[in-house]
C-alpha cells in the first residue's frame, strides 16, 4: 500500500514549542479530501486504484461510494485520508458547498484527451478558492496516460510501464499538453500530476504528494482549538437517546463527529 | 431527464432532502430537481449578496460587514435538541457523518421583562425562582409522574394521556399560571395556549423528550439542551442529499419546472423542465411547486438582524430566549435566536440573530416582536419577512402528488419530522422504520468489491 516517502518536509520539526513533543505516532489525523473534476474524467477509478489498487474497465457512474479511506504513513505521523467522491452529484452541476467546504485537501481531476474537462477544473479550482477553506492544499490531475501513451512521444517517462495497454490502447490524441497544463498548476501553486487509474502510473505520488504538503501541525491545532473560557466551546458528540419515560440515557448507538475514526 | 423514474421530488428543502435520501436507500430510482441554484429552498442558509439580493433588491453589500462567503445566514431560524426525531434520522442514516455539531451556549426565558437561563432539567427547575416557593412540591411530584410512565401506556397514575387535556393534568397536579408557562412554553416549546385544550400525550411527550436532551446535555458539559451544525441549518438538507446521491439519486439544480403534468383523472403523470419530460409514479414536493394545491395556515414574522456585539445579558457565541406569549401580552410567544463565528455562520466580531413569531395582527411586523427587538442592543442590520406557511389541501394518496408542509415558527424541527414520517406513510403506505444503515466505509468497501 502507500507510504509516503518520508525523506523530506518533516513536519515533526514544526519548531518553537516542541520540545514535549513525543516521538511515538499518536492516533491517526484525519483528514478530508474531496475528489472534483466534470463527470467522466476517472475521479472513481482514481482513487479505486489507490486505495484497493484495482481497476474497472467501463465503470459505471458512481453510485453507492460515499467515500474511501486510505491510511497513509509520513514520518512520525499517520495520516488518514477520508477521499470523498462526488456521488455524482457534479453531473447536473449540483454538488454541494457541504461537500468541499471544510476539505484539507482537493484532487481536482481532468481527462487529458478532453480539452472541455481542463475547463472545469479550472472552474472547480476557482469555485474552491472562494468557497473553501483558505489553507486548501490543491492538486490537479490529468488522469487518463494510458488512453495517449502510444503516439505520446514527449513523456518518456511513460511508455515504460504499459504493458496492459497493448490491445486497448485505442489511440486518442492527447488534447492538453503536460506544460500547459503544469504552467497553470505552478502560477496558482498547485500539484501537478498525470496519472493513468488503469495502469496506477502516478495515482500514489497524487496522494503522497497531498499529504507532504499538507499543513499537519496547522490542521492538529484546529482540530483542537477552543476559545479559553468558554464552556461550550467543543464540538458535541450525537447520540441517539432511549425512547420512553423520562430519564433514559441509552445512548447505544453512538456516533462521534468530531473527527474521531468511528 | 426523458426518463422514467419512480419518484421525483421538487424542491431541495429539508423535508425533500430527508425523503430523497430515505427512499433511495430503499432502491427507489429517484429524480430530485430544484429551480434554485442552490440547495435548501426556503430553508437554505444564505451568503450577504443572497440575502441583500432577497431582502434589498440586489443592492450591494457594505464591505464593513466583511466577507460576503464568511456568512451563512439561516433563512428559517431553528435549533436541534439531542432526543428529537430527526437526530435519530441522521443516526441512523450515517448522515451525521457529514456533519459538526457546536452546543448552544446558553438558553433564556423572558419573564417580567428581564431574562433568565432556563433550568435545564426538572431538578434545577425546582430551585429556580422561575418555579415558585409554594409550586416546588407539587412540580417535583408532575415530573416523578413523568419519569414513571413509559412513554406508550394510555393511562397513567389515574392520567389518561389521551382522554385528558394538559389543562386538566395541570389541575389534577395543582400547577399554577407561573408553572404552567415554565412547563409548556420552556420545557415544552409549545408556541401558543392551544395545547391546554389537547390531550397530555402531546406536551408529556414534548416535556420528555426535552428532559431527556438536556439531562444528555449535563451529562456532556453543555450549558443548554441545544445544538446546532457549524456552516448553518443549510448543510442538513445538503446531507440528506447527498445520502440520496450516494445511493443513486440524480440531483438537477437551476433547473426550472415548467409543467407538473397530470393525466385526465388529475393524477400524476411527469414533470416538464426545458421541452423534456421526466415520468415517475409519484411526486413530492414543497408547496411553492403546487400553489394551487395548497392553503395557507399562518403568517410567520422572522426578522434577521446582524449585531457586533452579542445579545446583552447573554454575553455568549449563541443563545436562545423565550419570550412567552402571556409576559408580552401576546397569543404567540417570541423566539430570540443568535449564533456567531463560533458556529461559522458569519465572520468574527458579528452576531446573527433572528426573531420569530406567528403573526397576529395585519399591521407593522416590527411593532408584532418589538419585545424580541428590543432585547438586541444596537442592530447593525436587520431584515423582516412576513411568510405564509402552507399545506397541502389533499393527502396525494389519490392523485400521486405528495405536498409538504411550509417550515412553521418552531424553534426545532419536530413538526419537520413529523411531516416526513407523515409522508412517508402516505407514499408508501408504511410506517417509517429507521434501521440502521452500515457505516460509510462499509458501504465504499462493498461497493469497490
Amino acid at each position: 500500500m502507500s507510504q509516503a516517502d518520508s525523506s523530506h518536509n518533516s513536519p515533526a520539526d514544526e519548531g518553537a514549542n516542541a520540545s514535549s513533543h513525543s516521538p511515538a505516532p499518536a492516533k491517526p489525523i484525519q483528514i478530508k479530501v474531496v475528489l472534483l473534476g466534470e463527470a467522466a474524467v476517472g475521479k472513481s477509478s482514481l482513487v479505486l486504484r489507490f486505495v484497493n489498487d484495482e481497476f474497472q474497465e467501463n465503470k459505471e457512474p458512481t453510485i453507492g461510494a460515499a467515500f474511501l479511506t486510505q491510511k497513509v504513513r509520513l514520518d512520525d505521523s499517520v495520516l488518514k485520508l477520508d477521499i470523498w467522491d462526488t456521488a455524482g452529484q457534479e453531473r447536473f452541476h449540483s454538488l454541494a458547498p457541504m461537500y468541499y467546504r471544510n476539505a484539507q485537501a482537493a484532487v481536482v481531476v481532468y481527462d487529458i484527451t478532453r480539452a472541455s474537462s481542463l475547463d472545469r477544473a479550472k472552474a472547480w479550482i476557482k469555485e474552491l478558492q472562494r468557497q473553501a477553506n483558505p489553507n486548501i492544499v490543491i492538486a490537479l490531475v490529468g488522469n487518463k496516460l494510458d488512453l495517449v501513451a502510444e503516439n505520446d512521444n514527449e513523456e518518456e517517462e511513460i511508455s515504460e510501464d504499459h504493458e496492459d495497454n497493448g490491445g486497448d490502447g485505442d489511440g486518442k490524441t492527447r488534447q492538453i499538453a503536460t506544460e500547459t497544463a503544469r504552467a497553470y498548476a505552478d502560477e496558482l501553486g498547485l500539484l501537478f500530476v498525470e496519472t493513468s487509474a488503469k495502469s496506477g502510473q502516478g495515482v500514489v505520488e497524487v496522494f503522497t504528494e497531498v499529504a507532504k504538503k499538507l499543513d499537519l501541525s496547522q490542521i492538529a491545532s484546529a482540530g483542537r482549538r477552543g476559545r479559553p473560557g468558554q464552556l461550550n466551546a467543543g464540538n458535541v458528540n450525537v447520540n441517539v437517546l432511549g425512547e420512553g419515560g423520562l430519564d433514559t440515557s441509552d445512548g447505544s448507538i453512538r456516533t462521534k463527529t468530531d473527527g474521531c475514526a468511528c | 431527464m426523458d426518463e422514467e423514474y419512480d419518484v421525483i421530488i421538487l424542491g431541495t428543502g429539508l423535508t425533500e432532502c430527508m425523503l430523497s435520501g430515505i427512499l433511495a436507500v430503499e432502491g427507489k430510482k429517484v429524480l430530485h430537481i430544484d429551480r434554485n441554484d442552490f440547495y435548501g429552498g426556503e430553508c437554505a442558509s444564505v451568503n450577504l449578496t443572497q440575502m441583500y439580493q432577497r431582502f434589498r433588491n440586489g443592492e450591494q453589500p457594505p464591505s464593513e460587514l466583511g466577507r460576503d462567503r464568511d456568512y451563512l445566514i439561516d433563512l428559517i431560524p431553528k435549533f436541534l435538541m439531542t432526543g428529537e426525531g430527526l437526530i435519530k434520522v441522521l443516526v441512523y442514516t450515517d448522515v451525521v457523518r457529514y456533519l459538526e455539531f457546536r452546543a448552544i451556549a446558553t438558553s433564556m426565558v423572558y419573564n417580567g421583562s428581564k431574562i433568565y437561563k432556563v433550568p435545564s432539567t426538572p431538578n434545577e427547575a425546582l430551585t429556580s425562582s422561575l418555579v415558585g416557593v409554594f409550586q416546588k412540591v407539587k412540580a417535583r411530584s408532575f415530573f416523578e409522574f413523568l419519569q414513571s410512565w413509559q412513554g406508550t401506556e394510555a393511562h397513567h397514575q389515574g392520567v389518561s394521556m389521551d382522554g385528558d387535556t394538559m389543562d386538566k393534568v395541570y389541575e389534577h397536579f395543582g400547577l399554577n399560571e407561573d408553572t404552567q408557562e415554565f412547563i409548556g412554553h420552556s420545557m415544552a416549546l409549545h408556541l401558543d395556549e392551544g395545547y391546554k385544550k389537547r390531550p397530555a400525550r402531546e406536551t408529556c411527550k414534548r416535556v420528555i423528550m426535552y428532559a431527556n436532551s438536556a439531562a444528555r446535555a449535563m451529562a456532556d458539559g453543555r450549558n443548554s439542551p441545544y445544538i446546532y451544525p457549524q456552516y448553518g441549518l443549510g448543510d442538513l438538507p445538503q446531507a440528506f442529499a447527498r445520502l440520496s446521491a450516494v445511493y443513486a439519486g440524480t440531483f438537477m439544480l437551476a433547473t426550472p419546472v415548467d409543467e407538473v403534468v397530470r393525466d385526465e383523472a388529475g393524477a400524476f403523470v411527469g414533470v416538464k423542465s426545458g421541452g423534456k419530460i421526466a415520468r415517475a409514479r409519484q411526486v413530492i414536493g414543497d408547496p411553492s411547486y403546487f400553489t394551487d394545491s395548497v392553503r395557507v395556515t399562518d403568517r410567520v414574522i422572522r426578522a434577521i438582524c446582524i449585531l457586533r456585539a452579542p445579545i446583552p445579558k447573554t454575553e455568549a457565541d449563541s443563545a436562545q430566549i423565550i419570550l412567552p406569549q402571556r409576559q408580552t401580552g401576546r397569543k404567540h410567544d417570541i423566539y430570540v435566536t443568535c449564533l456567531s463565528s463560533q458556529q461559522k455562520i458569519c465572520p468574527a466580531g458579528f452576531y446573527v440573530a433572528s426573531i420569530s413569531t406567528i403573526a397576529e395582527t395585519q399591521g407593522d411586523p416590527k411593532e408584532e416582536i418589538a419585545a424580541g427587538i428590543k432585547l438586541l442592543g444596537p442592530i447593525d442590520q436587520i431584515f423582516v419577512t412576513v411568510s405564509n406557511v402552507y399545506e397541502p389541501v389533499t393527502d396525494g394518496t389519490k392523485d400521486n402528488v405528495f405536498i409538504s408542509r411550509s417550515y412553521d415558527a418552531t424553534s426545532h424541527f419536530e413538526t419537520v419530522y413529523d411531516d416526513v414520517k407523515d409522508l412517508y406513510h402516505r407514499i408508501t403506505g408504511k410506517d417509517l422504520v429507521l434501521q440502521k444503515r452500515p457505516k460509510m466505509e462499509e458501504d465504499a468497501a462493498a461497493a469497490a468489491t
